[in-house]
């Protein structure tokens, strides 16, 4: 059981848990994450990790409600237990000094890049930091990465916040302007990491890619998790998750995520019906407790 | 105790023995089980167990214990069968061999025990698997087991992974009195003997009895720790004091054939599929969150010929698979896997495609299967593993239309101790380095053992390695010497 010390929520849908996991807390390295499980029937689901404190042996985790088992996670607070947590998973971020570094986050990928951000900077780095989010709520991290970059830019799809448009639109204009980019880790959906992967391909600039393909064990006994690298199968659990974006399979990995689409639509709306259920079952019991107390009120008087 | 000293307690004369027919062991009908996961094999009566024990001919030099890879006293037990001392016939058998009633199941007999009972000379060979997987369900059935009693010597021992050999390991170390604590990546304790072999074969029920056993003895075990990740080889010794360190972490990362369309979804690993059934219980799907392709009316495909081969089809049809196929490029004669499982696989309806293999997978151009390109064989001069090779049959391709497709085809080394433990040699393949007599590694006071070192095999060799592990810890533990 993996106790959870703080909960919050930092966006709309986006919640942040420090939970209490003091071997992983010791070894985790940015790039790296987690697999979880909530209960007993739930699923394990890879789950990004956005810092640790070694000291305190906790970790955090950044959490974005999408199906029935992030929905459910997000419902959790603080005092709360999660059944397993395992990790640190995957590679490390390859973290040395390349010179100008280009961070890009989209939504709750940005969650995965800001320690990577930091740690690229630690190296002497000079640190550019490009996020990216649906719209102003959805901003997550802003002032951690503007304490880590060296610059910070921000676009929304719809313009409620910062500059309108895309991540690409921001890379591209640094690529216009002669900015010298010697690495660029793209975190996010897959079409933007794949959009990203385009544009620096053209360019010749070095790209790394976070995947995160479906996933069961973790440990490379599965091989749920495999994506063709340079025609090569490589799974991204023990491979990976970081991969030169221009040598991915996008496309494979598109096609083998929708998977379990239909499973994953009907486990959320079932999940969604019963919590619709049970609170209105609260509503119902709250009403009728209203009123018994009403009724022993007036037997008093 | 020595038998041959001894009056034998078998009243039947030599010559009578022979003539008593091997006991069938009761099973499910085929086309009972082949729709459901409760378990095959139904087990031996106290009578059936006694009435096969008096077939043991008691050889003064019983090469069944010789060929057994954890060494069990065979004659003694079955002889303490025939005495009607079950209880003692299962605690005659723990001295060697820390899960009888997992080896009385899925132990190949056939490739040690009772292939080289002297009985199969001439008649059938006595059912040695049977008799063990009696005495083993007695004892739990009667909840009493005799607890060895030890001196604790204050040594530490971490054992990584839970499976076969890491379990025999702990169960033989802690009766010597050392600590022992197993360390398990997954969620669940008993590595592929709870992710890997279905209900059907060895019941969930089995393991968890086994590990309360070993709980019982003074294991420790601790979940959701990946050895190499969460901590490492040096750390364990290091920081956390633990004066020996097993390696057991088995089989590694699933092998493809590296033909178009392994991509396609509905194409799995048996990995990922036995896992998503067995360990996820994603049949179950949506009571578990865990989801899989759903097999009912479905054509099913497992590509292999080994027992993880057919505990993936057989696992199909159970779900409901319409059509469930074995494709395998070699004959009968070349199949690995156990010889009950290739004939009750074939009393419940699994169509096996021999001298065939798959050249590519073909999709509805949506990214989803809808068959297999395969071709025949025929078989050529042998290979370097000592099997005729097979060779494909000109002209002779065809289209097998299938939903899901589940790749059997072996395994490769898992990389993760190896590449964190500075030091710890590995042979050109990736797998660690162990010595065959003592499982010494290249690094002192780490052993290693199991699948990890020999790449994928048994679980009774597996356990083996284990037993010899402990044998070798032990006298590293009490002699300090390396």
């Amino acid at each position: 059981m993996f106790k959870i010390i703080h909960a919050q929520f930092i966006a709309p849908g986006i919640k942040r848990f420090v939970l209490e996991a003091p071997r992983i807390a010791r070894k985790q390295k940015p790039g790296q994450f987690v697999i979880l499980r909530i209960y007993e029937q739930g699923e394990r689901i890879p789950v990004t990790i956005e810092n640790s404190d070694p000291e305190r042996g906790t970790i955090s985790i950044v959490v974005q409600s999408a199906g029935k088992t992030t929905y459910l996670l997000n419902s959790l607070n603080t005092g709360d237990q999660i059944l397993d947590v395992v990790g640190p998973l995957g590679k490390p971020s390859e973290i040395e000094k390349f010179g100008t570094v280009v961070v890009v986050g989209g939504g709750v990928g940005t969650a995965m890049a800001y320690p990577s951000a930091a740690a690229f900077k630690r190296a002497g780095n000079r640190v550019i930091s490009i996020v990216g989010a649906r719209t102003k709520e959805l901003v997550i991290l802003e002032q951690e990465l503007r304490a880590v970059s060296d610059a910070v830019m921000i676009t929304t799809d719809d313009g409620s916040y910062a500059d309108k448009g895309f991540v690409t639109d921001k890379l591209r204009q640094l690529i216009q302007n002669g900015t010298r980019i010697d690495l660029v880790l793209a975190i996010g959906p897959i079409v933007m990491m794949r959009a990203v992967a385009e544009l620096t391909r053209k360019e010749n600039i070095r790209t790394v890619v976070s995947l995160n393909p479906i996933m069961i064990d973790g440990t490379g006994m599965c091989g749920g998790c495999r994506v063709p690298v340079d025609g090569k199968s490589e799974f991204a659990c023990v491979d990976g998750p970081e991969f030169d974006a221009h040598k991915v399979n996008f496309e494979v990995l598109v096609q083998r995520n929708s998977m379990y689409r239909d499973a994953e639509q009907r486990s959320l709306a079932d999940y969604q019906r019963s919590t619709a259920e049970q609170a209105s079952t609260h509503q119902t019991v709250a009403n009728e407790t209203e009123q018994s107390c009403a009724v022993a009120h007036r037997g008093e008087r | 105790m020595s038998p041959t000293a001894s009056k034998s307690l078998n009243p039947l004369p030599m010559k009578e023995r022979i003539k008593v027919p091997r006991q069938l062991m009761p099973e499910q009908p085929a086309d009972e089980r082949n729709r459901n996961f409760s378990e095959v094999n139904l087990g031996y009566s106290a009578e059936l167990a006694r009435q096969e024990a008096l077939r043991c001919l008691e050889c003064a030099k019983p090469t069944c214990t010789d060929s057994c890879p954890v060494g069990v006293k065979v004659k003694e037990f079955v002889e303490l069968i025939v005495a009607g001392d079950f209880l003692g016939a299962a605690a005659k058998i723990r001295e060697d061999n820390v899960l009888p009633a997992v080896t009385g199941r899925v132990c190949p007999q056939e490739d040690h025990c009772e292939g080289k009972c002297l009985l199969s000379k001439k008649v059938k060979p006595l059912g040695i698997g049977y008799l063990e997987r009696f005495v083993a369900d007695y004892e739990q059935r009667m909840g009493t087991h005799i607890l060895p009693n030890v001196q604790p010597t204050g040594k530490k021992v971490a054992v990584v992974g839970s499976g076969p050999s890491g379990l025999t390991v702990a169960g033989d170390l802690i009766q010597k009195g050392h600590k022992v604590r197993v360390f398990e990546a997954l969620h669940e304790l008993g590595g592929v003997l709870v992710y890997g072999i279905p209900e059907f074969r060895l019941p969930k029920q089995i393991i968890r009895e086994q590990l309360d056993y070993m709980r019982e003895m003074g294991v420790e075990f601790e979940t959701d720790v990946v050895v190499g990740r969460t901590v490492t080889i040096d750390e364990l010794m290091h920081e956390e004091g633990f004066d020996a360190v097993y390696i057991g972490t088995g089989a590694g990362l699933p092998q493809f054939m590296g033909i178009p369309g392994e991509n396609f979804n509905g194409v799995y690993s048996a990995n990922e599929f036995l896992t998503r059934i067995n360990l996820m219980k994603a049949y179950k799907f949506p009571t578990y969150d865990e989801p899989m392709v759903d097999l009912h009316g479905k054509d099913v495909a497992v590509i292999g010929g080994g027992n993880t081969a057919l505990d993936a089809i057989r696992s199909a049809l159970r779900l409901g698979a319409r059509k469930a196929y074995v494709i395998y490029r070699r004959s009968d004669a070349e199949m690995p896997a156990r010889a009950e499982e290739v004939h009750h696989a074939r009393q419940e309806g699994i169509d096996f495609q021999m001298l065939t293999a798959p050249v590519e997978f073909l999709s509805d151009g949506k990214g989803w299967l809808t068959a297999a390109r395969c071709v025949r064989m025929e078989l050529g001069e042998p290979d370097s593993s000592g099997r005729r090779r097979p060779v494909p049959i000109k002209g002779s391709e065809f289209d097998l239309p299938l939903s899901v497709a589940v790749m059997a085809i072996g395994t490769t080394a898992n990389p993760i101790v190896q590449s964190t433990t500075p030091g710890l040699g590995t042979d050109k393949r990736g797998y660690i380095q162990a010595d065959s007599e003592t499982q010494r590694t290249t690094r002192p006071g780490v052993f290693a053992g199991g699948d990890i070192v020999t790449g994928a095999a048994t679980v009774i060799l597996a356990m083996g390695a284990g037993r010899r592990a402990a044998k070798s810890i032990h006298d590293f533990l009490t002699s300090g010497q390396w």
